[in-house]
């Protein structure tokens, strides 16, 4: 089997005021896979994602991307293969412009400005955004600016992309055009959520992260389809929803 | 919070003074004000000369003179300040109508008025002219020290994040019948300024966060380098040189 891009194990933290939020996680993703990490609020998801990228360091056990352990002298590059795409794209978007935002990443790398630019143009084209690219952020709509902040990693070419609530606030048409992106990248996305029609409709694979472990790890649509799991871990389909027929 | 949406200050146009590189009017201001500055208060015609300057600039901006004077406004404390120093301060008085007023006051008062109101408002021509992200972009290429640029910079982008929250927080306030009628309702606006500076604080945290995700380490790149060629820089410096000949002569007349 190949590497894997994402290779957590037996991953335990404590933050420093003794809150323990992860008790071992292990978790593999392999190249193209699009996974959804699904868990009730306060269930340790933000907590992992940050050390998917060394903003957080295991206490125990070990992350590598794509082979390569998260360590100091590694940073660099392992922020470059991890593209996280935070929740609240004003967290994200902090430069005066769409196009000095994209080129932040990238420039960070230490490319050349023309590979910087290229860069810039074709992350900006994989989202739609393009038209865009010499307007200030805060002049966009929230859904344009999620897709901005998605092209913000995507044009560091990362190798895994992890989404944090990639769908919450969005109406439902932005919410359709982003599905659209994601599925159109044809990158290894891990998607953290608990929008459980939307882990369905993108990843076939999903896991669920309770108390600090994973407790459930399979195909999306069994998960989905187990009840008892799923209230177990205060998650729940929206009202008036049913899984589709398994043709999909 | 009078703020609307959109740029605070940019007028949008397409004059020869928008055109110019920011960097360029940002050192032309720079020379400008401090020739201003520098001029002996008691050599009233070159502050006149001075004003025409400005004026022709402002004529050559197209942008609307009322626009700009609204944005003058902002000089009103120190109008304030000045308007009082003849009344309080010391020295020889001399009589002007029913009042005695200080000498030394007046003279005070008309060289805060004059260098103030030129400053401001060459101040808020390059504003006006000049879209605020560029005016971070010269301040970059102006090797200003990096945290100051950078602090700029978060202000522009995050300025209307931050009053759209107050107005978001006021909203709710209202909305439980919330409406501040005296000194009693102060607490509930203080707690107000308190959750935002909170919130601001840990919106600054959860920026940084994303920064260091893609790499940030102390310096903000920015993609567009601004350039000016020697004909924009030259036409840049044209109002500046010819305020540094109104301020050389004045120091001659001063001297003789």
């Amino acid at each position: 089997m190949s590497t894997p891009v994402l290779d957590l194990r037996g991953v335990a933290f404590a933050y420093p005021d003794g809150h323990q939020a992860l008790f071992g996680v292990d978790l593999h993703v392999h190249p193209g896979e699009r996974v959804a990490l699904l868990g009730p609020n306060g269930a340790g998801k933000t907590t992992l994602v940050l050390h998917l990228n060394g903003i957080l360091r295991a206490g125990r056990g070990s992350v590598a991307i794509s082979g390569l352990p998260v360590e100091d002298a590694n940073l660099l590059e392992i922020r470059r293969r991890v593209g996280i795409v935070f929740q609240d794209p004003d967290d994200q978007l902090f430069m005066p412009s769409v196009r000095d935002d994209v080129a932040f990443g990238p420039a960070n790398l230490g490319l050349p400005r023309p590979v910087i630019e290229e860069r810039v143009e074709s992350a900006l084209r994989a989202v739609g955004m393009l038209e865009y690219a010499d307007r200030p952020p805060h002049h966009l709509s929230f859904g344009q600016r999620r897709r901005v902040a998605v092209a913000t990693v995507l044009a560091m070419e990362p190798e895994i992309l992890v989404l944090d609530e990639p769908s919450s606030n969005l109406d439902p048409a932005s919410r359709r055009e982003l599905a659209d992106i994601i599925t159109s990248l044809g990158v290894t996305v891990l998607m953290v959520t608990h929008d459980l029609p939307y882990a369905l409709q993108l990843c076939e694979r999903s896991v669920i992260l309770a108390d600090g472990v994973i407790t459930a790890d399979g195909a999306t649509r069994d998960l989905l389809a187990d009840a008892a799991l799923l209230e177990r871990h205060r998650l729940e389909l929206p009202y008036g929803f049913t899984l589709p027929a398994a043709s999909a | 919070m009078g703020a609307g949406h959109g740029h605070f200050l940019h007028f949008h146009g397409h004059s020869a003074l928008h055109r110019l590189p920011a960097h360029a009017k940002l050192v032309a201001l720079l020379i400008f004000v401090t020739c201003v500055v520098v001029t002996p208060r008691t050599q009233v015609w070159a502050f006149a000369a001075y004003a025409v300057l400005l004026l022709l600039a402002m004529a050559a901006s197209r942008v609307p003179t009322a626009y700009l004077g609204r944005r003058m406004l902002i000089e009103i404390p120190f109008v304030v300040f000045a308007l009082l120093m003849p009344l309080i301060a010391t020295g020889p008085r001399v009589d002007v109508g029913p009042l005695r007023l200080s000498e030394a006051g007046l003279w005070g008062a008309w060289a805060l008025l004059a260098k103030g109101t030129l400053g401001v408002g060459a101040s808020v021509l390059l504003g006006s002219t000049t879209e605020p992200r560029d005016l971070v972009r010269a301040l970059d290429k102006l090797h200003m020290p990096q945290p100051l640029v950078q602090i700029a910079s978060f202000m522009f982008r995050y300025l209307e994040v931050v009053l759209a929250e107050l107005q978001r927080m006021k909203v709710a306030r209202e909305s439980r019948g919330f409406h501040a009628r005296s000194v009693k309702q102060w607490p509930v606006l203080a707690a107000t300024v308190g959750a935002l500076f909170m919130r601001s604080y840990e919106r600054g945290e959860r920026v940084h966060l994303a920064m260091l995700s893609r790499g940030y380490a102390g310096r903000l790149p920015f993609a567009a380098e601004l350039a000016a060629s020697r004909v924009e820089w030259a036409r840049a410096l044209a109002l500046p040189s010819a305020a540094l000949l109104v301020a050389l002569a004045a120091w001659v007349r001063m001297g003789a």
